[in-house]
């Protein structure tokens, strides 16, 4: 009998975290409200999002249904307070609810395989009785045979007129389940450790430069602000990367000096960063972008320790920091750009040049006499075959050049790069464009996440307990051999907690087998 | 003979076999059905050659190693891929479950959905790869989504025949769920074909068809009338797939599928599916983004709409495990879940903008 026993309050909150009811409410309130947050988009301008909506429901109704959707948060909602506490709620009830269910499930996984009475064996989803002729000694040692062939290892009991056979394969594979809940909370850690403890910033390095701190999404933005950056960012690069000497520099505690970077949106490295170089490369001469590439060399201890090309799937790491490459743009002031020339003679000898912008070099053998003046990161010609800049980034690099030889005209040149073709001079020299060095940043994205590898094996548990749930199963059988000389009666009983028809024909085929061999 | 010729002749078989299947469920004879096997698996052959050829185009064409030149890039390669699957998947069925019935149901489905490919227009050529997508995870990534997918369409099409061969009054939840369901779908697709219609020449291409012009024909025409008229056609069409629904009931029950069966492989191939998509589509697509964007959930309309497939799918699981659902409950689910899967392979590109590489740029 079961006793009736007065609920706690605490019993009652306990329940209502493991009822499978709260999953099947925050299953759908999770979904419901992901769908509007993939509709309306997130942390983007107000007017943006009011065009959304005009679209689906009219420029009359939008601003009222902006503000409502804005004031429960749906703008930045993955963020916000409900979604954060709807995933927390989440994560209560998995773990309440396998709690309350592991008591049960574990004794199950403890305990092995028992013999049974006959009666509870008829009583198996899957069960088999017939009558054989034959010794019971032939027949148990047939039905064993029967076992193994089906890749049970039966063991055996016996007792007044009855021997039994029983057997049990994947018992532990009811844990899956727990594994694969497990490993669902323990993805979520791995994601809390990152928001709290991981940086998720950028970085715009141009091409020569060098830094020793990223920069957050968001920092305050006030002269002050930016002039205390500046003062900080030459400290620490001047030390080496290392804040602790920085610190001693200015002055000031190292802790100190690390929070009071954190308040300013930017996050020390520990070591300097350069870029060598950035180079992008398109499909043949169309616009669409081949790779991105990046040279980028990291100074630690005043010593370069590593050096490496990055591309787009392919990043940098160095003491849990991971650089990559994910956007590129041309510096706002071009003043100390280079141009890297190949200079090739009617002869076939070729040397390579690099010139400064406006700077003049002479063609060897000749009175010619070339100016870098001027370039256009991505160039085309008009209808009227006048040359514009189409685009602000390096897309299709062209170098001016002015032309000038004693006494005649000066010529103003376009040479392009990938157009190796308009670099060919009257004097039969060719000049070819290489590259347009310095004028540049590479984009980088800069992530500290130690979370990174507990949500990896939260991950690669999920992977081993959905294997284990759907592709393993607990199967146990019975076979009780009852009966004298002669006459031996065969039940032979069987459970699985899942596909249960490959058990089945097991059973039909342990019978078959057990059929043959009895004679 | 380049791809696109192995694909046309697929394209054939599977119609061929579609009339041999419906043959043979009309009168039986097993050498007709043979025959609508022999097709299915010529036609599955065929197009297999014209993946591997048009796998071996890119390659020649890219220069960028094998795994990186899968043919899976835009979406005419990947509803390519996603017949292939699907095609694969009711062959097994079929030699599993010793039914050929269910072919009558799956080869219109891979003949129209490659005509369709074919007729629309769509972008056949190889386009080269962003440097987003130059990574490896692309190839099992897509691959193994594409698969799951393919076990969710499975899912829904027994489900959905199961509610509708189950389902006998009028004024039934399931009946009311799945007429609607269809009219809608009907509704939809009619209404796309008339955009397509009207606006395909100023159209370029017809994801930008879908984007800029989408139901500008019909429901969100210039003209108020037009609009009003588009919405109680699509009304009336609703109502003439619930009034008449009954018909379609006796067409399927010709097929001689056993209820247990439908529901059966509804669970099944939902069970094969979630595990794959879990592993392929969720965690392998948050490696990628990690390795690519440094970020390996960023809550973009893509990965927002997986996770909401995965819910809607781990619901079916936890309800039919735990609750004992069976039967018009999970069939629900099951075609609500693939009503996600088909708006985070298509709603997400065509309507909404993402991240991610089809239809987005
Ligand atoms: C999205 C998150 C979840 C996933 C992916 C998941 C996955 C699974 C899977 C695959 C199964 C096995 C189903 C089967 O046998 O066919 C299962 C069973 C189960 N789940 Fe979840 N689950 C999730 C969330 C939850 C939550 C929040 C609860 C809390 C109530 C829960 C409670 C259970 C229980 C009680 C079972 C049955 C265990 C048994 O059979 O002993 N699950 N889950």
């Amino acid at each position: 009998m079961e006793k009736l026993k007065e609920k706690t309050p605490i019993d009652r909150i306990w329940d209502f975290f493991a009822s499978v009811k709260l999953a099947i409410v925050i299953f759908a309130l999770i979904g419901l409200t992901s769908i509007v947050g993939t509709v309306v988009e997130q942390q983007v301008t107000e007017a943006k999002n009011i065009e959304v909506i005009s679209k689906i429901f009219g420029s009359s109704a939008a601003p009222a249904i902006y503000n409502a959707l804005d004031a429960l948060g749906f703008m930045d909602m993955y963020r916000s307070w409900w979604f954060t506490t709807l995933l927390g709620l989440f994560a209560a009830n998995l773990l309440i609810c396998s709690i309350d269910r592991f008591p049960a499930i574990w004794r199950l996984v403890r305990t092995p395989i028992k013999p049974l009475e006959k009666e509870h064996i008829k009583g198996m989803s899957i069960k088999r009785e017939f009558v054989l002729k034959g010794s019971p000694d032939k027949l148990k040692a047939a039905a064993e045979a029967a076992m193994k062939a089906a890749g049970f290892r039966p063991s055996e009991s016996k007792e007044a007129g009855e021997v039994q056979l029983y057997s049990e394969k994947g018992r532990m594979s009811r844990l899956g389940i727990y594994v694969t809940h497990f490993s669902i909370l323990i993805i979520l850690i791995g994601a809390i450790i990152g928001v709290f403890l991981g940086f998720k910033g950028g970085l715009n390095l141009p091409e020569g430069s060098s830094y020793s701190v990223a920069f957050a999404r968001t920092g305050p933005a006030t002269n002050e602000a930016v002039r205390e950056r500046e003062i900080i960012i030459s400290a620490t690069e001047s030390a080496g990367g290392s804040v602790a000497a920085a610190a001693e520099s200015l002055g000031v505690g190292e802790d100190r000096l690390r929070a009071r970077m954190k308040e300013l949106g930017m996050e020390p490295l520990d070591f300097i960063i350069r870029c060598d170089d950035f180079e992008v490369e398109f499909y043949d001469k169309s616009d669409m972008p081949k790779s991105y590439t990046s040279l980028l060399t990291v100074m630690d201890g005043g010593r370069e320790v590593l050096k490496k090309w990055i591309t787009v799937n392919d990043p940098l790491k160095y003491k849990g920091f991971t650089f990559y490459q994910s956007s590129y743009g041309l510096m706002p002031d071009k003043a100390d750009v280079r141009f890297i020339l190949r200079l090739t003679s009617p002869s076939g000898q070729s040397e390579t040049l690099r010139v400064r912008q406006g700077e003049k070099f002479l063609i060897p053998g000749t009175k010619l006499e070339v100016t870098a003046a001027d370039f256009s990161p991505a160039l085309s010609f008009d209808e009227a075959g006048r040359p514009f800049t189409y685009n602000e980034m390096m897309n299709n690099p062209a170098v001016h050049l002015d032309i000038t030889s004693a006494g005649a005209e000066e010529v103003h040149k376009w040479v392009l790069k990938r157009y190796p073709d308009t670099g060919t001079l009257a004097s039969g020299h060719f000049i070819q464009l290489l590259d347009i060095w310095g004028g540049q940043y590479t984009g980088l994205q800069v992530r500290r996440d130690p979370g990174v590898w507990v949500v990896y094996l939260g991950c690669l548990l999920m992977s081993i307990g959905l294997y284990v749930v759907f592709f393993l199963s607990h199967r146990r059988i019975w076979i009780s051999l009852h009966g004298a000389k002669g006459s031996v009666t065969v039940t032979l009983g069987a459970s699985a907690n899942k596909n249960r028809e490959a058990l089945e024909r097991k059973a039909t085929k342990i019978e078959s087998l057990l059929r043959e061999g009895g004679k | 003979m380049d791809s696109s010729f192995f694909f046309g002749v697929s394209t054939v078989a599977y119609i061929l076999a579609m009339m041999a299947y419906i043959t043979y469920i009309a009168f039986k004879n097993l050498n007709i059905g043979r025959a609508a096997t022999a097709f299915t698996i010529t036609g599955f052959l065929l197009q297999s050659i014209g993946i591997l050829s048009r796998w071996k185009e890119f390659y020649d064409l890219s220069g960028m190693g094998w795994l990186r030149s899968a043919p899976l890039t835009n979406l005419y390669e990947s509803l390519i891929f996603f017949v292939w699957c699907l095609i694969l998947t009711y062959l097994v069925v079929e030699f599993k479950y010793k039914n050929r019935s269910f072919g009558a149901f799956v080869t219109p489905v891979a003949g129209l959905a490659l005509a369709f490919i074919d007729l629309s227009g769509m972008s056949k050529e190889i386009q080269p790869l962003v440097p987003a997508l130059q990574s490896n995870w692309l190839l099992v990534h897509v691959m193994m989504s594409f698969i799951a997918y393919a076990m969710f369409a499975l899912s829904f099409s027994t489900a959905l025949m199961y509610l509708i061969t189950t389902t006998h009054k009028k004024t039934e939840g399931s009946y009311i769920f799945w007429t609607v369901m269809l009219g809608v779908f009907a509704a939809v697709l009619a209404a796309m074909g008339l955009d397509f219609l009207k606006f395909k020449l100023v159209a370029a291409t017809p994801e930008a068809l879908i984007k800029s012009y989408l139901f500008k024909a019909t429901f969100s025409n210039a003209s108020p009338l037009i609009s009003v008229l588009s919405y109680m056609a699509a009304l009336g069409l609703v109502f003439a797939v619930w009034n008449y629904g009954s018909i379609l009931k006796k067409l399927i029950g010709a097929f001689g599928i056993s209820d247990k069966t439908l529901d059966e492989i509804t669970y099944k191939s939902i069970a094969i599916g979630f595990p794959i998509f879990t592993l392929g589509g969720l965690i392998f697509g948050a490696i990628w983004a990690d390795q690519a964007w440094g970020v390996y959930w960023s809550w973009d309309p893509k990965e927002t709409w997986s996770l909401i497939t995965w819910f809607v799918y781990a619901f079916f699981l936890h309800a039919r495990t735990l609750r004992g659902w069976r039967g018009h409950k999970a069939a629900v689910v099951a075609v609500i879940g693939f009503v996600a899967v088909i708006f985070t392979y298509l709603g997400v590109n065509l309507l909404l903008s993402g991240l991610h590489a089809y239809g987005s740029q």
